[in-house]
């Protein structure tokens, strides 16, 4: 019955309709270092040494869509394309916390910000080549950057960069607009901002700025993954069958924690097995992984439990909620104690077992996931005491449902017609009815679903919706802007990731002070993230559910697990005791 | 009546059957026909259990309504309180795996699926909803097939062409393909369906029952239309038609008694083939939808539990084969007694 999916479409500075892509962001601040042995590192020739060898084979139900950078927004092709590519700058690949960290990549530090914190300027490394050969380039960046608004995609992480709003999918030159100025014979790349954006580095750090070589075609590759600077490079790629990896022979190690040399010679991504078939083939050594976005079937979930796979499963806590948005531009649910009335009712302790049970979700009392920054605990929507949810106060619902006037009205629930969809829209009816509404279910599979929630047309057919959201990268406004902001409601859009339309004016003013706070004063920035969440959770514009755990099976032979809060299990660092 | 009254009119030759009313002879064909016979008890074995699910979720219900989940819950197993959903053991006590069966009629005979509800007390309830949606979307089938084929057939020429090429490209469509398509527009129509006065929810019963009816009404205007076709030009039509009687008369007093039995004998075939529909569309989330439950539903539920659980999905599987079967043999029996020539098939 475990679900991880994530559809994580977003928009930013007001520009809408980027097409839908499915996306499994991630990042947690959360603990779970599980880091094992570590091999040491071989700089000069940029393989490990001591575990190095093998093919490792990865299963996955189906493939991650269209290959190219630009475009994909999936954890699949992500957890590949860190092993393949590098950007300016990105997460540490090592496991824990320290994970969440960011280290230059490609520039050789992190600049900071000048002209009032809209332009940075970042020292290229020299000496480092593609996997074709060719010499990495600063000209290199501003291709890769112009392609995120050629390439369709989701263009707004970089849409504050000078001159982007007059790119387009017909074309782009950042250069011209002094957006983005390559200095190729002093190996110096700088960005120019429209306004200062304390979370530049965040987006820097994603595989859409992963650089590619100036010839790279402007437009969508398809499924031909341009050449990376990692320490491997895409052999194929064939939705229908696999992905295969194997070495880039002109990598070699310039930082051991941004991009450090892979154990396995080959990796290879197996897709078109049921996730049951995944399972059965990994526990007998037929292959090394079962891809952790796949959901395992809660039959088999029971298998995992004996003790003799105990040291091939491992549980992490994401940085995720699983969330029904409340409808806020139509009654019952434009009404503040309906919205309360829901959240005291709602029994979270009956979706976390739709979800797998205790070990795989802890039920949820506010926006912000538990071990996020500017996290505080705040339970206000439980009965007894508001520090940890433990059970659902119906008296008080029911109260609440009475003053709001709202008893005996219709409720629409949406939700995606999967195993997990249908059962959380289920326990929500039943939910709903206990306190005196008429609820019923309104089912559509879940490739249609997130975009039918987001377009505003359609608000006037559901009152409750189900969502899931992973985060992008460890900042407060992921959550609290990007879904409760008043920015990111675009009318008649299918990317409007604000799906409770809910927009508090004295809220925004403060996301505002806070994003402004961000690169003068932190503390200050996130003592009013705080304050927001607290603020967004007491408004009940949604019902938290849980937030949820991911798990990896893997075969008994893989050695050097890590996991690691933004990119999940570091595939590259795995070793095989064959 | 007109055709039948003349086979038996004929003075002198008095064979054993003269005289009797033809739907007694095959009554009286049909009760010979012990196969037949045995299938018409079982399916109304499974008309009668099914009707009386309210008596059994009477002793069960955890909270009045045997629909609505039931994760916390708790249950009896030998006189011992025990959770309907149990967590898993081991060091990583990962996943809930529901009850099994208990055998024991009043506590989760057959266990609980996936959401803590009682599998037996689904399996009555889906039952009722699998045989209303199939037998209403047969009789609506077969009532406007044989009108179109009526229309079609009596007044031939261009309301001819034209209907039977309307039916030629509903009939185009993969069956399944045109019901997702049209139950998933319908199910994003919180309103429901609104014609005239007619109203049906999104979540109604009748959404998948109209579109199961709708999407066969081919498979039966083709024969029916073919039967219409073979006795417009008959003898008893002219006559009627020289007595003077009107369009109406002639189509439902004259041709219609006549293709009756065609339409007779393809109802429990119809029935079997909606009800699998019914169970097919279900399983893919745009049949009947929650809380209501089929047998396809909880099939469907059951697919996680495959190994753990099997029977979730075995029993209501198992209800499908019974059904089918005994309407598949019970539509054989029928069509042997109205018509032993006949070679009727659907599907």
């Amino acid at each position: 019955m475990r679900q991880i999916v994530s559809k994580a479409v977003r928009t930013r500075g007001g520009k809408a309709g980027l097409g839908s892509l499915a996306a499994f962001v991630v990042l947690a601040l959360a603990a779970a270092g599980c880091g094992s042995s570590s091999p040491t590192t071989n700089k000069s020739s940029g393989t490990t040494t001591g575990h190095a060898g093998g093919t490792f084979t990865i299963l996955a139900n189906s493939a991650f869509g269209v290959a190219d950078p630009a475009q994909n927004y999936t954890l699949e092709e992500w957890q590949l394309l860190i092993d393949s590519h590098d950007g300016l700058v990105t997460f540490a690949k090592v496991a824990g916390v320290a994970g969440t960290k960011i280290v230059p990549d490609l520039a050789t530090s992190i600049p900071t910000p000048t002209n009032g914190g809209k332009t940075y300027v970042f020292n290229i490394r020299r000496g480092i080549k593609f996997s074709n050969g060719q010499t990495l380039k600063p000209s290199d960046f501003v291709t890769t950057f112009e392609r995120q608004f050629t390439v369709p995609g989701p263009t707004s992480f970089y849409s504050g960069i000078v001159g982007a709003s007059s790119c387009s999918t017909k074309g782009c030159n950042l250069a011209k607009s002094g957006g983005v100025v390559a200095n190729n014979s002093n190996y110096t790349l700088t960005i120019n901002l429209t306004a200062p954006d304390p979370e530049l580095m965040d987006q820097l750090s994603l595989p859409f700025a992963d650089v590619v070589p100036a010839g790279t075609s402007l437009k969508l590759t398809g499924n031909n993954v341009p050449p990376g600077t990692g320490p491997y490079m895409w052999k194929s790629y064939n939705p229908n069958t696999e992905a295969v990896l194997v070495r880039n022979p002109y990598f070699h190690v310039w930082n051991t924690v941004a991009q450090p040399a892979g154990n396995p010679n080959e990796i290879i991504e197996k897709y078109g097995l049921q996730v049951s078939s995944e399972v059965t083939q990994v526990l007998n050594g037929q292959a090394d992984e079962v891809f952790d976005g796949d959901s395992i079937p809660s039959d088999q979930l029971t298998t995992l439990n004996s003790s003799q796979y105990t040291s091939q499963v491992h549980v992490n806590t994401l940085t995720a909620d699983y969330y029904m948005a409340l409808n806020t531009t139509r009654a019952p649910f434009n009404n503040l104690d309906a919205r309360q009335a829901i959240n005291y009712a709602a029994n979270r302790a009956a979706y976390v077992k739709i979800y797998g049970g205790s070990s795989l979700a802890v039920p949820a009392c506010q926006i912000l996931p538990p071990n996020f920054p500017s996290y505080k605990p705040f339970c206000p929507y439980t009965s007894g005491a508001q520090t940890v949810w433990s059970g659902p106060d119906l008296t008080k619902a029911k109260a609440l449902v009475k003053a709001s006037g709202t008893a005996g009205q219709k409720v629409v629930v949406d939700s995606t017609n999967d195993q997990v969809g249908t059962a959380l829209a289920e326990q929500m009816v039943s939910d709903l009815n206990a306190i005196g509404y008429k609820a019923s279910t309104q089912l559509l599979t879940a490739a249609n679903q997130y975009p039918y929630i987001q377009n505003s047309a359609n608000a006037g057919t559901w009152n409750i919706a189900y969502s899931a959201w992973f985060q992008d990268y460890p900042a407060p406004s992921d959550f609290l802007n990007v879904l409760l902001g008043c920015g990111t409601i675009h009318k008649n859009s299918d990317a409007s990731p604000n799906i409770a339309e809910f927009c508090d004016p004295a809220i925004q003013k403060l996301i505002n002070e806070a994003e402004a706070d961000e690169a003068t004063n932190p503390s200050q920035a996130a003592s009013l993230w705080t304050q927001v969440d607290h603020m967004d959770t007491q408004q009940a514009a949604w019902v938290d559910l849980f937030n949820p755990k991911q798990i990896d099976v893997l075969a008994k032979t893989v050695q050097g697990y890590k996991w690691n809060p933004q990119w999940y299990i570091l595939i590259d660092q795995l070793w095989l005791n064959k | 009546m007109a055709a039948v009254a003349e086979q038996v009119s004929v003075p002198g030759l008095r064979p054993a059957t003269a005289g009797r009313n033809p739907w007694a002879l095959a009554w009286r064909r049909l009760r010979r026909n012990r196969i037949a016979l045995a299938a018409l008890v079982l399916f109304l074995l499974i008309v009668v259990l099914s009707l009386a699910a309210p008596l059994y979720a009477h002793d069960i219900a955890h909270d009045g309504n045997v629909l609505s989940p039931n994760l916390n819950g708790t249950t009896l197993v030998h006189g011992k309180l025990t959770p309907v959903m149990q967590q898993g053991g081991g060091v990583l006590k990962l996943g809930e795996a529901p009850i099994g069966p208990t055998w024991d009629l009043s506590h989760y005979f057959l266990g609980a699926d996936g959401i803590g509800r009682d599998v037996a007390g689904l399996l009555l309830y889906g039952g009722r909803a699998s045989l209303q949606i199939g037998v209403s979307s047969a009789v609506i089938c077969c009532v406007v097939a044989t009108l179109v084929a009526l229309v079609a057939g009596f007044f031939g020429g261009l309301t001819d062409t034209i209907l039977s090429r309307l039916m030629d490209i509903i009939w185009a469509f993969p069956v399944y393909l045109l019901a997702i398509s049209i139950a998933t527009v319908l199910l994003t129509k919180s309103t429901g369906i609104q014609v005239g006065f007619l109203h049906v929810s999104a979540t109604s019963l009748w959404t998948p029952t109209v579109i199961i009816g709708f999407i066969y009404v081919p498979y039966v205007y083709r024969p029916v239309r073919g039967q219409v076709l073979s006795v417009v030009n008959k003898e008893f039509v002219e006559a009627a038609i020289a007595q003077g009687a009107s369009n109406v008369r002639l189509i439902f007093s004259e041709i219609l008694p006549n293709v009756v039995s065609t339409v007779i004998v393809l109802m429990p075939l119809m029935i079997a083939t909606t009800i699998l529909t019914e169970a097919a569309l279900s399983f893919l989330s745009v049949g009947v939808q929650p809380p209501n439950v089929s047998w396809g539903t909880i099939i469907n539920n059951g697919q996680a539990l495959l190994y753990t659980r099997p029977w979730v999905s075995l029993a209501p599987g198992i209800m499908i084969v019974l059904t089918v079967l005994s309407l598949n043999v019970l539509g054989d029996g029928v069509r042997d007694a109205l018509d032993p020539r006949a070679k009727l098939r659907v599907g």
